[in-house]
């Protein structure tokens, strides 16, 4: 059995490894090289993908919660939706949950996800307190960022390059309400969007849907949707069911033509130009996850995901350059998702700072990659970076400019050992 | 609060069952061999749902032992699961008849021997519920595995009987039967994908189907239909056969 990313791109044969104790763990590190942990197989591209691929995501065990602190124990391969369905009856949230809750806490960390919060409350390892790691020299330790704040900043983020994440401890935050307050506004260019964005600054929950086939003066118009939780008391959360593509769809059926009427239908459906909504948790957070494996809409050759970050005083510029890019390709992006995002954090490779992101889905086809290499030239002209957990191509050149840290991590891997042990095909693309 | 009994608590269904049951309110007693194994798990599903979870020790080939095992439950089970199974060598059992003995005696004799006792007891409370994980192995005898396959037909023959002679006293059998699953059981098979349901998935449909009173469920559903045109190939046919 081969594992695959969510992306399906590239298909590898790999050698999965189980692991019953730390002690048989110890032993499959001992024994092989080129070892990668892997969680949900959420992340997108390389991250989680080598020829030996350690499972994680069996090791599922809640530990311990504190009531008063909000302090949940659990082992590194539950699932962010393993604690919701627990905990929100209980009055407790995520304090930092990406666009999907499908992923594993050991992932969640591994990729220093960030949310919809993140100009508020940062990245997940802000909720960190403190986990267990089996790195290389086989011995697990006890990691914080108080005690041992290099390994600390170097696997937050590391996307699992610094060992087994087997166990964390995390913050979780009080709510009151399954639901949220939402208002959506309707703008008409990247101009009006970046206002809107400013405006809501003061609301804990914000993103844009961008319309990224959009041409001309209206480059750039968005759904801005910005909420916060209700205090309405209803916390009756309960798993959904899910309906679930069942097969890749033909890669034609994600064109030009269907990728427009799409946009134009999600678009057209916002009548005012500011709206009020009541939203549950689901709808709000994690409105992909009601599909189950939506990837297959992208066909049998896969899809990327492209996610970057510009500083914010070059953001303008550089989204509108690049927007303009992807309307003259004329290649289609379903999800096209626009971010504020606040300060970066002292982590070596987590990719927020504070500026614009976006993130876009195209399915791999001839002429994409040429297509990303000239999107990756503006992103390098205005210091912006790429996100590893969405990454498949990637140059090492491209790659180093964006993180200023980065030989602070490849020394520490060095010094640690690291560095043969744990490999992913895309670390060694990027040279980390 | 009431109990569940989850017998054969350490396989994969049984723990993902155990779950599903947790989160919808009830508490768990988890019956197995070395059952102290279990406590990481027990704290885990209390952790979970702030059900109390407790562990018992019980050895299914230890037929005097049962009755004294049920005894000792100080509140008597709502329900019982038995989720009991040993898969075993086909190859080792078709010589070594102490392998082909204790695939009979694990998944059957075992578990006839302690359901006996308790499904008397639910009987003479006039309530209760009886689940028994069988197999579609049970449907029809094949080379691969039909020392295990008679033995879930068997354990498939005595819930059928079961839920026969409790139907009067209001007691429910469900018979369950997995097609493939995901479990240790199966780790390093190459198994189908589309045909193969993960432990989460038969848990759910074992709480739903129990709680409707369903009498017999195949997970995933295909299997009730793959196993319907199995056992109609006629015999002349399937003998030289390989599925």
């Amino acid at each position: 059995m081969s594992l695959m990313s969510w992306g399906m791109y590239p298909k590898i044969k790999n050698a999965v490894y189980q692991y019953d104790n730390e002690k048989i763990l110890s032993q499959i590190i001992k024994e092989h090289n080129e070892l990668i942990p892997y969680g949900n197989g959420r992340s997108y591209g390389d991250s989680a993908l080598s020829s030996n691929i350690i499972n994680v995501k069996p090791h599922d065990y809640f530990i311990d919660f504190d009531e008063e602190s909000g302090l949940l124990h659990v082992q590194a391969g539950v699932l962010l939706s393993e604690i919701l369905e627990s905990f929100v009856p209980r009055g407790w949230f995520l304090k930092v949950t990406p666009g999907t809750k499908l992923i594993t806490v050991g992932g969640a960390i591994a990729s220093d996800v960030h949310g919809k919060n993140h100009h508020v409350e940062g990245c997940f390892s802000e909720c960190v307190k403190e986990f267990n790691i089996m790195l290389s020299e086989s011995e697990s330790v006890t990691c914080s960022n108080e005690t041992t704040p290099e390994l600390f900043r170097a696997t937050c983020g590391g996307n699992g390059l610094t060992g087994v994440i087997l166990d964390a401890k995390i913050y979780l935050k009080k709510i009151n309400s399954k639901y949220l307050n939402q208002t959506t506004i309707k703008t008409k260019n990247l101009k009006e969007t970046f206002q809107a964005f400013e405006k809501y600054l003061d609301k804990p929950y914000s993103v844009a849907w961008i319309d990224c086939l959009a041409k001309g003066d209206k480059i750039g118009k968005c759904l801005l949707m910005v909420g916060d939780f209700r205090d309405d008391g209803k916390l009756d959360y309960k798993k959904k069911s899910q309906i679930s593509i069942p097969f890749n769809f033909p890669s034609f059926a994600l064109n030009n033509w269907s990728v427009r009427a799409f946009n134009w239908l999600y678009y057209g459906k916002v009548k005012e130009r500011v709206s009020k909504q009541r939203v549950d948790i689901d709808t709000f957070f994690y409105p992909l996850d009601a599909i189950g494996h939506w990837n297959r809409i992208y066909g049998k050759n896969g899809f990327t995901q492209y996610q970057f970050i510009l500083p914010k005083e070059h953001s303008f510029q550089g989204l509108e350059e690049i927007l303009k890019e992807i309307s003259d390709s004329g290649k289609g992006s379903f999800l096209a998702v626009l971010k504020l995002y606040g300060k970066a954090n002292e982590n070596y490779l987590s990719f927020p700072l504070e500026g614009y992101s976006l993130a876009l889905d195209f399915k791999i086809e001839k002429g994409l990659f040429d297509l990303l290499d000239r999107l990756d030239e503006i992103v390098v002209k205005y210091n912006g970076r790429i996100y590893l957990t969405k990454d498949v191509r990637v140059s090492k050149e491209v790659f180093e400019k964006g993180y200023p840290y980065i030989n602070t991590f490849r020394q520490f891997r060095k010094e640690n050992k690291m560095d043969t042990k744990f490999q992913s095909l895309q670390s060694k693309r990027v040279g980390i | 609060m009431s109990y569940i009994l989850i017998i054969g608590a350490k396989s994969d269904i049984a723990k993902a069952t155990a779950r599903e049951y947790a989160k919808h309110g009830y508490d768990l007693y988890l019956a197995a061999r070395n059952a102290g194994e279990l406590e990481e798990f027990a704290n885990d599903v209390t952790v979970r749902t702030q059900r109390t979870v407790k562990i018992v020790e019980l050895d299914i080939l230890d037929y005097k032992s049962h009755q004294a095992f049920y005894e000792q439950l100080a509140e008597k089970p709502l329900g019982v699961i038995s989720a009991v199974g040993y898969l075993g060598d086909q190859e080792k059992a078709q010589t070594d008849f102490d392998e082909a003995k204790l695939i009979m005696d694990s998944n059957y004799t075992g578990v006839v021997s302690l359901l006996n006792i308790i499904a008397k007891d639910f009987e003479h409370r006039r309530s209760g519920f009886m689940v028994g994980i069988s197999s579609v192995a049970g449907d029809r005898g094949r080379k691969s595995n039909y020392i295990y396959g008679s033995a879930k037909a068997a354990l498939t023959a005595y819930l059928s009987g079961l839920r026969n002679r409790l139907h009067d006293a209001q007691v429910y059998v469900l018979t369950v039967k997995p097609g493939f699953v995901a479990t240790k059981m199966t780790e390093g098979m190459d198994l189908p994908e589309k045909l193969t349901a993960q432990p989460e998935e038969v848990a759910e449909a074992v709480y739903k189907a129990q709680q409707k009173g369903k009498n017999v469920l195949y997970t995933k559903w295909m299997w009730r239909w793959v196993m319907l045109i199995i056992k109609m190939i006629p015999e002349w046919k399937f003998k030289g056969m390989s599925i």
